[in-house]
């Protein structure tokens, strides 16, 4: 008896070694990445892990679907909490400040050490990797970056009497063209408005930072503790919302982010401020003429970034890094950065992609690809603090107040200034 | 025969139930309890004890009054609706018109649809311009109207959402009820020469009393618990204008992650509920008539 259970116990131990020795090297990589815009995401992410997968045998990895940006955050903060942290995932780029908070990521910079790892890094537009930095560290890797960009529908402004070759380039030429742009039916209702601008939600938020970079100021500063909202720059942006339901140009409240795309389609308006990432969608629905060019600016051209960047989570295993790291290079490779580009519309966030075969006769093709790219030196990062979910709600409250109801700008604006100031002093 | 009760038996029947309903009810709710007494905790310190201070938040808040406002509007307006329309459903539905079978498939298709296909349902309804409630005003020449982005009407537009999802299952409840009223009530009454309004308000809904204390219960409970609509459509925008209790209380813990004003929260949620459930229940009790 002694001896069996000897005997097992030795077949029991060797086995387990065996197993530990084979799968030293593996890692089961667990990825969440959000989709945000109208676009073939999903399968083209799945396409581009595959490919990974295959080149890397030893390791497993589950690409996860996990819904808009904030939802992802949300799984991925609450797996992390619980104790099983994504190994790798997608999310905002100005998430940053609350996982650093909530210390749930590591930077990528004490991950990527080699000289080549270095290399990469620096290999990005300086425009998406300024959001990506922290005392000093490079916490994350831009992915899915963009600019929101001006589609207009050429054939409109022709019907219009406008030239489709000067798209407007301040916001007075915006009210004025927008007004000439707007066609009512026989009952005085309108049927096509002049443009419309996103003014609800995070979405709102963001389309209205690049109103503010294109005054001259910011909406937050790269210390994570600072907002600036009760500024002049704001407060003509508000103004210029609501000049252009005042005046006719477009649609009086609230105006959603998701049918947005599908409105213009559709010919309810002539043109449309979303993100470049729908460039993809659009083109292929449009059943007319269309172009695109630089937001309409205040003083000059300005816009906001937005996006998703690459996150390496916390607690998690010495080789399971080094495929998470691996893995995000391969993802943010020139070829790979090309497919997602092209699928997409997003901007590849580095210059040798560009330089690609593929990319090179895309922008043949397409030239209103390279629009965000021309757009990105005149973009700031998007709004980011501490406590940034709280923060930017007060700001959402403040347009949302002024767009969709009766509140007076400037008292907004004020308010929403007050509450940050108070989160934020905290972190000061 | 008469067996005799095992007592033995139905006290170990009755553990697993009962340590359910204290793991799923008593214990969350008292650890919310428990949790609001402390403040969150973050990578820089743990969580500290403050006791009341939170509560003083909660007093503070001025987004909270606006929601508690919200939420009585929005009980007011979609219980007395909801129980007014299930029970003319259920007269219609019950009565001896021609195609009663299709018009309680149509009036119960909604509550057997997931309140986030509901949702999208009532998004592409909503949508300015493009939706089809906006063609529709476009038919009568009357100007398009913003359901989902004016703050005075986002509620209401909210409110039309739950009422369409909800007033089916109390027509089911009602239909039941209908057709358990005794015969010989309503052939006393016609032979007394009551017309068939007199029926419907001396006899019938009387006799309905303890069925719409149950539909009024699971009203106010929805109206305090669905709120999937709110998210998918709104999120409680704009500028707070649809913001329930319930959302509220999602958004503070799941989006602003401030776990400890969550729990505030829950814990006055609870309260409220409480109350309303006490009071619903004695005052309406009193002027049932159970047979």
């Amino acid at each position: 008896m002694r001896m069996m259970f000897k005997r097992i116990l030795a077949s029991v131990v060797g086995a387990s070694l065996a197993a530990v020795a084979t799968s030293v090297q593996a890692a089961d990589l667990e990825f969440y990445f959000p989709v945000g815009v109208n676009a073939p995401a999903v399968a083209t992410i799945e396409k581009l892990t595959n490919a990974w997968a295959q080149k890397n045998p030893q390791h497993t990895v589950k690409a996860i679907y996990a819904g808009n940006y904030e939802e992802t955050t949300l799984k991925a903060l609450t797996a992390a909490q619980a104790g099983k942290p994504p190994q790798v995932a997608v999310l905002l780029a100005i998430d940053l400040f609350t996982l650093i908070e909530e210390d749930v990521i590591q930077p990528i910079s004490d991950i990527a050490k080699s000289s080549s790892d270095k290399e990469w890094i620096s290999s990005f537009y300086d425009g998406f990797m300024v959001d990506t930095r922290f005392e000093g560290k490079t916490y994350s890797i831009p992915f899915q970056r963009s600019t929101p960009i001006f589609y207009y529908n050429v054939e409109a402004f022709r019907e219009a009497g406008l030239d489709p070759k000067s798209p407007p380039k301040t916001w007075d030429e915006m009210v004025e063209m927008g007004k000439k742009l707007t066609v009512k039916d026989s009952n005085g209702n309108v049927t096509r408005w002049g443009t419309r601008i996103p003014s609800l939600g995070l979405a709102g938020a963001w389309l209205f930072g690049g109103l503010v970079v294109s005054k001259g100021d910011v909406l937050s500063t790269e210390t994570g503790t600072e907002a600036r909202f009760d500024t002049p720059a704001a407060l003509e942006s508000l103004k210029f919302l609501k000049r252009l339901a005042a005046e006719g140009a477009m649609a009086p409240g609230g105006i959603t982010w998701g049918d947005t795309p599908k409105a213009f389609l559709e010919g309810q308006t002539a043109s449309i401020w979303t993100s470049t990432g729908n460039l993809a969608f659009i083109n292929s629905n449009a059943n007319f003429e269309w172009d695109v060019s630089f937001l309409p600016g205040g003083d000059g051209p300005g816009a906001p970034t937005g996006g998703g960047n690459f996150y390496i989570f916390k607690g998690i295993s010495e080789e399971e890094q080094e495929a998470a790291l691996d893995f995000v290079r391969f993802m943010t490779s020139p070829e790979s950065a090309a497919i997602w580009s092209i699928a997409t519309g997003y901007v590849a966030p580095r210059a040798d992609a560009w330089e690609t075969p593929e990319m090179k006769s895309y922008s043949a093709n397409l030239p209103q690809a390279l629009v965000a790219l021309d757009q990105l030196p005149y973009a700031y990062r998007e709004f980011a603090t501490f406590q940034r979910s709280k923060v930017t709600q007060f700001l959402v409250d403040a347009i949302e107040g002024v767009v969709a109801g009766d509140a007076d700008p400037k008292e907004a604006l004020k308010d929403a200034q007050d509450k940050a100031n108070d989160v934020l002093d905290e972190y000061k | 025969m008469n067996l005799r009760l095992n007592w033995k038996l139905c006290t170990i029947l009755l553990i697993l139930p009962c340590s359910f309903l204290i793991a799923f009810t008593h214990y969350p709710a008292v650890q919310a309890l428990l949790n609001s007494f402390w403040n969150n905790a973050s990578s820089r310190r743990p969580s500290k004890f403050i006791g009341l201070k939170n509560y003083e938040a909660l007093i503070q808040d001025d987004k909270l009054i606006q929601v508690l406002l919200n939420s009585t509007f929005y009980a007011i307006g979609t219980i007395p609706i909801a129980i007014i329309l299930a029970i003319v459903m259920a007269l219609l539905v019950n009565s001896r018109l021609p195609a009663t079978a299709l018009m309680r498939l149509s009036f119960f298709m909604p509550t057997m649809l997931p309140m986030v296909a509901v949702a999208n349902i009532w998004l592409f309804f909503y949508a300015p311009g493009i939706g089809l409630t906006s063609q529709i005003l476009s038919i009568f020449g009357i100007p398009p109207i913003n359901f989902l982005g004016d703050t005075d009407i986002s509620l209401i537009s909210m409110m039309i959402v739950a009422i369409w999802k909800e007033a089916g299952l109390f027509m089911i409840f009602y239909l039941a009820a209908l057709q358990s009223v005794p015969q010989h009530l309503k052939d006393a009454a016609k032979l007394e020469g009551a017309g068939s309004i007199r029926i419907i308000f001396d006899i019938i809904l009387p006799l309905l009393k303890p069925t719409t204390i149950f539909v009024a219960v699971n009203a106010l409970i929805n109206a305090f618990r669905m709120i999937d609509h709110i998210i998918v459509m709104t999120r409680g925008g704009p500028n707070n204008s649809s913001a329930l209790l319930l959302y509220y209380i999602f958004d503070v813990t799941f989006g602003h992650r401030d776990f400890a004003y969550g729990a505030t929260l829950t814990v006055l949620m609870v309260l409220i509920l409480g109350v309303m459930a006490t009071v619903q229940f004695w005052f309406l009790d009193r002027k049932a008539h159970y047979q």
